[in-house]
């Protein structure tokens, strides 16, 4: 590979990695060391925990966590998980729009800004770490998310699941430098 | 009450539901839905070995969403005790059932299958593929993918991000892979 093109994958991860660490937070910059705090406050943790307790109820209920479920999908056989993802898609992006069209902040007060996924030249890591992602999805026949409502629902061998996905999100972080984004 | 909660939970009241959680979210504290960051974070809180991708205040960043997934983890338990469905048998499809058998899967009962799913599974080949062979891969993919169903299928679509729609082309291409070439071989 000449360097020219390692150069310029090189500079396009640079300008991924800012974004990437801030994809956990929508608030405008100026603003986030207030945000973090409050974030952070007990009150709002508790918040936090209660949304994902809504969360994790409405996987195992919808049983999205389910691998007959996920095999159902990827088979095409029943409408289920594609109503389920489907409506969560309309029903979030109906409500993105509104919050950007109507200018809403946050219940304190700062302005929400929704930061767009950065692209680089073939966007490779979309799609080959999609293709990863899916294989593992379809083997496990649960995501990150299910992962945890599972443990949750007594299937104790996932903690062994969460472990190796562990050990992959940590292998990436050591391939990182030279995989190609 | 609890009766009526307690039956599976139809597409169009649960899809709905969880679209809400993104606005919800973002509303609250401004944070986006996103759950594979919380693999980070983990790495990031305990093995960090100074890999530029996990040095940062994963303290700052991340405890609101480590909370949430405690909240999930909280969720399921709630949902498989007091909210408990009375049918342990998934409502799945017959073509689906008629496959799966074909594949070896003969306890249809609960969430999954518990020949593969359990630590008795794990002592099987097909088990340890499935659990530490999946799991790895999601861990790896979702990282860099730069996220999962959550983060792409759902809030990446829901922004109309062409690198979301992307990733989520990926997703099912792999797990098509794996239903149709991988499984039959590993099961």
């Amino acid at each position: 590979m000449s360097t020219h093109i390692e150069n310029a994958l090189h500079e396009a991860s640079l300008f991924i990695e800012p974004v990437e660490c801030l994809d956990t937070e929508q608030v405008v910059a100026p603003l986030k060391e207030k945000a973090l705090r409050e974030g952070n406050a007990p009150v709002s943790l508790l918040v936090y925990g209660l949304l994902g307790l809504f969360f994790g109820v409405l996987l195992v209920k919808s049983e999205v966590v389910s691998w007959f479920r996920i095999q159902e999908m990827f088979r095409f056989d029943s409408f289920h998980l594609y109503g389920i993802i489907g409506s969560a898609v309309v029903v979030a992006a109906i409500s993105l729009q509104l919050i950007k069209r109507m200018d809403l902040t946050t219940i304190h007060g700062e302005p929400i800004e929704i930061q767009p996924k950065a692209w680089s030249h073939l966007g490779t890591r979309y799609w080959l770490g999609g293709i990863l992602f899916g294989l593992g999805w379809a083997l496990l026949g649960a995501c990150p998310g299910p992962i945890f409502a599972l443990l949750g629902s007594g299937v104790t061998v996932m903690i062994v699941a969460l472990l190796s996905a562990l050990a992959g999100t940590w292998v990436y972080a050591a391939l990182r430098p030279k995989l190609p984004h | 009450m609890i009766e009526f909660v307690s039956q599976p939970w139809p597409w169009y009241v649960a899809g709905p539901l969880i679209g809400l959680i993104v606005p919800l979210l973002l509303l609250f504290g401004g944070k986006q839905f996103g759950i594979s960051a919380n693999l980070r974070h983990m790495c990031a809180a305990t093995l960090p070995a100074n890999l530029d991708f996990l040095k940062y205040d994963w303290k700052k960043a991340g405890t609101w969403n480590l909370i949430f997934v405690l909240g999930i983890l909280l969720g399921g338990l709630l949902a498989t005790t007091l909210l408990a469905s009375p049918d342990p048998m998934i409502d799945l499809a017959p073509a689906t059932v008629t496959a799966l058998r074909d594949l070896g899967i003969e306890d249809f009962s609960g969430l999954v299958p518990s020949d593969l799913f359990s630590w008795h599974g794990l002592a099987s080949l097909p088990g340890l593929m499935l659990i530490i062979g999946g799991g790895f891969l999601v861990g790896f993919g979702a990282r860099y993918a730069g996220g999962c169903t959550s983060g792409h299928a759902i809030s990446g679509l829901a922004n109309l991000q062409f690198p979301s729609l992307v990733a989520v082309l990926g997703f099912f291409m792999g797990g098509l892979f794996v239903t149709y070439v991988l499984l039959p071989i590993l099961l």
